[in-house]
């Protein structure tokens, strides 16, 4: 099947199988690799991404799914000069090891941000939950998001 | 310049592509003419394998090959043993590929190799496999009782049993004026990653050379053995280390499909491909911890310890994998932990069973035996009326007895000390962290449908495996300098903290290490990889010997063009010059290459005490882990903040097997847990009250660093800690667990049936 839809602002057509997952689309046809699969069936949150500004597990939704969509991945919230403000807490509380599950949890976070700039560490925490990490017991990637809200609030204060 | 970035909180260098998804991760490689292999596993846990009929998968379109060990002249290879390699061990090794019997669910069968992995899949419901059933071993009983066989006539379902002696423990248990005896057990978990594993070979059949990405750990090792499996000089195999999403010991090792996806490549002429899904997952790789204990204890009336014997037993799984019996041995011989017990008779046996073959998991037998050994001393406290904080400091080992000899584990004669340290100093900052004395208040209370308990333990941790690690240093073109290690990634940070050694033996700013290229076999001439907390004290030093020689080169280089004695040469950052002021840049000599190395045969010992605070929860059995202070001594801090997070990952690690994570298997050897909605992990919402302290109090005297292995300390402990909190939180009801994990249904059965 011949789809359409757009990737970090580019529009793409791919033709893929009716059964391709909107991840392995993204990995293996458009070579968009940031994107990681940790279980194929929607736990990990390691392939999370953002269809029209939502967080979503690229695993559970069919590249077909994305017609006529905003997909946005970790390259898609990246810049080539300098990390993002999200990117640089991450860095300076050593959110990340291995970094397998991090894309998953920059855009999960991303997500979170935008809608509620305000939120408090357990509001962090409850939807950090859905994204596994192996490696740094979450305490630093809860801080890292907490402290990354400054730049999400609007200027003037309040939520976007 | 003097620099001090070793111990300084240095961002690692890793992230700046990780965070934004410019790692490389072997399935994002995809070379052109690109197959992917797909593998049949056996359903069945045990039985005889009759025939596989594969004629209606090579009928689907994009469907290349089905390899089975039919295809293997002389059989298929077997998997020698990395880690005590025993004769007794041979029998039980695993074969890359089943030929006429399968011993475990998910064992490799036959291999696709298709077009895409989907189609791969589809093939493999086109095959079909013959096994006639055989009983399956699932229990230590069944085994030990030998009515069905593993191995056949010749070999029993004990492969070995390990004995950790010291001292006369029959004497010391005769006259000792106390004991108890008490079993204990723990569950079958693992080091799952979550980057499941995954290889990816090429064949270059012109230049007879074969490469494979996705290769970890061990890559050396895993070279000579896929070199003698598959008849090629250890030289034409190019095994390269790609980001690698996790180790904690269960990655790396040589596995069957090492063999399996370089052999399919080469078969077919194309680069092929495989990825492990999650399922495959978790019931092909190395699974650990099930371990069941019966010990007893002999201690004076004041508390002293005299003596610790008995029998322990550790299910193998279906076959002894590379590093299998590293677990078992330490349950054996690091029952004692950081304490001072002069008579021990440990031993434990290795039996096998119809379930995935086992490996090590980050504190390999240290989290099971801690376990059995700080819940044991829990209830000899409570018997003898000694405060449980002073009937530890009764029996840790003291400072001046460093170093200490600890029991040596028969076969193998495997003998070992700890380096050094002050015990007592852990246990100290620990209590005071936590707040004991005021926190004790609490305990047992029940405040507002809640029982609270407190618990300490204290434990050591050993790194800096032998016997060698390799480091070469390199002067680029503009200057900058390339180190290679040895070593290898699994997350770890280690291209920071080699930066930061590196930069301060050199004497030269951290960016002008241009990169640290770690793990693949072309790097250096020989490498030992990364496990037993191994890359910073055994790399680390390797990297001090090759930063001296790498002086030395440019200095003598700079003679000669300066015409001066080479010992007159003064080093700069950017410039080398001569007594009469006449200087080269650096980068004039560019070229320089100098290879260093350690070499080592003893053990780093790390150590430490943690504390907690719990709530039971009596009508759910739902723990809740209020406060957790987890204090260690490392020798040398290299780095602050990825010690930091190696401390608190690898205790949430640990909380997950204690509460938690858990591999079910039914009486039929099929695994229940097979997807992560049945496999438990630690999420962000479970534990956020986590604390770490780390110290540099007593510097390993064994190499130049005077670091120790750090990195599994936090997931020692935390079986026996959160166990002993519970029991104190429902000490009114008389609790006492005695087998992890505490989920909630088992603490809640254990409420009930106290009732």
């Amino acid at each position: 099947m011949t789809t359409r839809f757009d990737v970090n602002g580019k529009p793409v057509e791919v033709t893929v199988e009716p059964r391709m997952t909107l991840a392995d689309c993204l990995r293996h046809v458009l070579r968009l690799t940031g994107t990681h699969v940790g279980c194929e069936h929607g736990v990990c949150g390691a392939c999370t991404v953002l269809v029209d500004g939502e967080a979503v597990r690229s695993c559970l939704m069919l590249a077909v799914q994305a017609d006529g969509r905003q997909v946005t991945t970790v390259e898609g919230l990246s810049h080539d000069d300098d990390l993002t403000p999200l990117q640089k807490s991450f860095r300076k509380r050593h959110a990340l090891q291995c970094g397998f599950c991090t894309p998953g949890m920059i855009t999960t976070a991303h997500a979170l941000l935008t809608e509620e700039p305000d939120c408090d560490a357990d509001r962090v925490r409850e939807v950090l939950s859905g994204n596994i990490c192996r490696c740094t017991g979450y305490i630093s990637i809860v801080e890292a998001v907490l402290d990354a809200r400054s730049a999400y609030r609007k200027p003037g204060g309040g939520a976007a | 310049m003097r620099n001090s970035f070793v111990g300084a909180a240095v961002e690692r260098r890793e992230d700046l592509r990780f965070l934004r998804g410019r790692g490389e991760y072997v399935d994002d490689l995809a070379p052109r003419g690109l197959l992917h292999a797909v593998i049949l596993r056996s359903a069945v846990a045990h039985g005889r394998l009759r025939a596989i009929d594969f004629s209606a998968a090579l009928e689907i379109p994009g469907v290349h090959a089905v390899i089975t060990a039919k295809d293997m002249p002389g059989g298929p290879p077997i998997i020698p043993m990395r880690l005590q390699p025993l004769p007794d061990f041979k029998p039980y090794e695993q074969p890359v590929i089943a030929a006429d019997k399968v011993r475990y669910v998910g064992e490799p069968v036959a291999v696709v190799l298709a077009d895409s992995p989907a189609i791969g899949e589809d093939a493999l419901e086109a095959i079909t496999v013959d096994i006639e059933a055989l009983p399956a071993v699932t229990t230590r009983a069944a085994a030990t009782k030998g009515d069905s066989l593993l191995f056949g006539p010749n070999s029993g379902n004990v492969a070995l049993t390990f004995r950790a002696a010291c001292g006369d423990a029959a004497a010391a248990f005769e006259r000792a004026p106390y004991r108890r005896r008490e079993s204990f057990r723990t569950q079958r978990h693992f080091g799952l990653t979550m980057e499941p594993r995954g290889l990816l070979a090429e064949w270059d059949a012109a230049r007879g050379v074969l490469r494979v990405f996705g290769a970890a750990k061990v890559l050396f090792f895993n070279r000579r053995i896929l070199a003698k499996q598959i008849g090629l000089p250890e030289e034409a195999i190019d095994m390269v280390e790609n980001d690698v999403g996790g180790g904690f010991g269960a990655r790396g090792e040589f596995y069957p499909e090492d063999f399996l996806i370089p052999f399919a490549a080469r078969h077919i002429g194309r680069p092929v491909k495989w990825i492990e899904d999650r399922r495959e997952n978790l019931m092909a790789m190395n699974h650990a911890r099930e371990a069941e204990a019966e010990i007893e204890i002999a201690c004076a009336r004041d508390g002293t310890i005299l003596g610790l014997r008995g029998h322990t037993y550790t299910d193998m799984g279906a076959y002894m994998r590379t590093n299998g019996a590293v677990g078992s041995r330490n349950v054996a011989q690091f029952m004692s932990g950081p304490y001072r017990i002069p008579n021990i008779d440990v031993d434990v046996t290795l039996f096998m069973t119809n379930k995935t073959p086992v490996g090590t998991y980050r504190g390999p037998g240290r989290f099971e035996t801690d376990f059995f050994r700080e819940r044991l001393f829990d209830m000899v406290a409570k018997d003898l009326g000694i405060d449980r904080v002073d009937f530890r400091r009764r029996n840790l080992v003291a400072e001046s007895e460093m170093p200490y000899a600890i029991a040596t584990i028969n076969p193998f004669e495997s003998k070992d000390q700890f380096d050094s340290g002050d015990y007592q100093i852990t246990l100290d900052r620990c209590l005071t962290e936590f707040g004991w004395d005021e926190k004790s208040k609490l305990q047992g209370r029940l405040i507002d449908g809640r029982y609270h308990g407190i618990a300490l333990g204290c434990f050591i941790e050993g790194g800096a495996a032998g016997p060698k690690e390799s480091a070469r240093l390199a002067l680029n073109g503009d200057g900058s300098v390339t180190v290679y290690m040895g070593s290898s990634a699994v997350g770890q940070g280690v291209e920071t903290v080699f930066a930061q050694i590196a930069a301060d033996a050199l004497e030269i700013p951290m960016d002008r290490i241009r990169e640290v290229l770690h793990g693949s076999t072309a790097h250096v001439s020989d490498g030992y990889g990364a496990y037993h907390s191994r890359s910073v004290v055994m790399g680390g030093s390797a990297l001090l010997d090759a930063a001296e020689k790498f002086r030395s080169a440019i200095r003598v280089a700079a003679a000669n063009r300066l015409g001066c004695d080479a010992a007159a040469v003064k080093l700069g950052e950017e410039t080398v010059s001569g007594p009469d002021g006449r200087s080269l840049k650096l980068a004039e000599l560019a070229g320089i290459s100098a290879e260093g190395a350690f070499l080592n045969k003893k053990h780093t010992y790390t150590y430490g005490a943690h504390a907690a605070h719990v709530t039971v929860d009596p009508k759910t059995g739902r723990v809740q882990v209020i406060d957790y202070v987890a204090v260690e001594d490392v020798g040398r801090i290299i780095n602050p903040k990825t010690l930091k997070g190696q401390v608190i990952g690898s205790l949430v690690q640990g909380l997950g097997g204690a509460f938690m994570e858990h591999l079910v298997y039914d009486d039929q050897g099929q695994l229940l847990t097979g997807s992560l909605m049945d496999y438990l992990l630690p999420t962000a919402s479970d534990f956020p009250n986590l604390r770490s302290v780390t110290l540099e109090m007593k510097p390993s005297p064994i190499n130049p660093l005077g670091a120790k292995g750090a990195g599994e300390g936090g997931i020692i402990a935390a079986g026996g800690v959160m166990a002993n909190a519970v029991a104190n939180a429902l000490a009114s009801l008389g609790v006492e667990p005695r087998e992890l994990p505490l989920s909630p249904p088992r603490v809640w059965a254990l409420v009930n049936a106290a009732k």
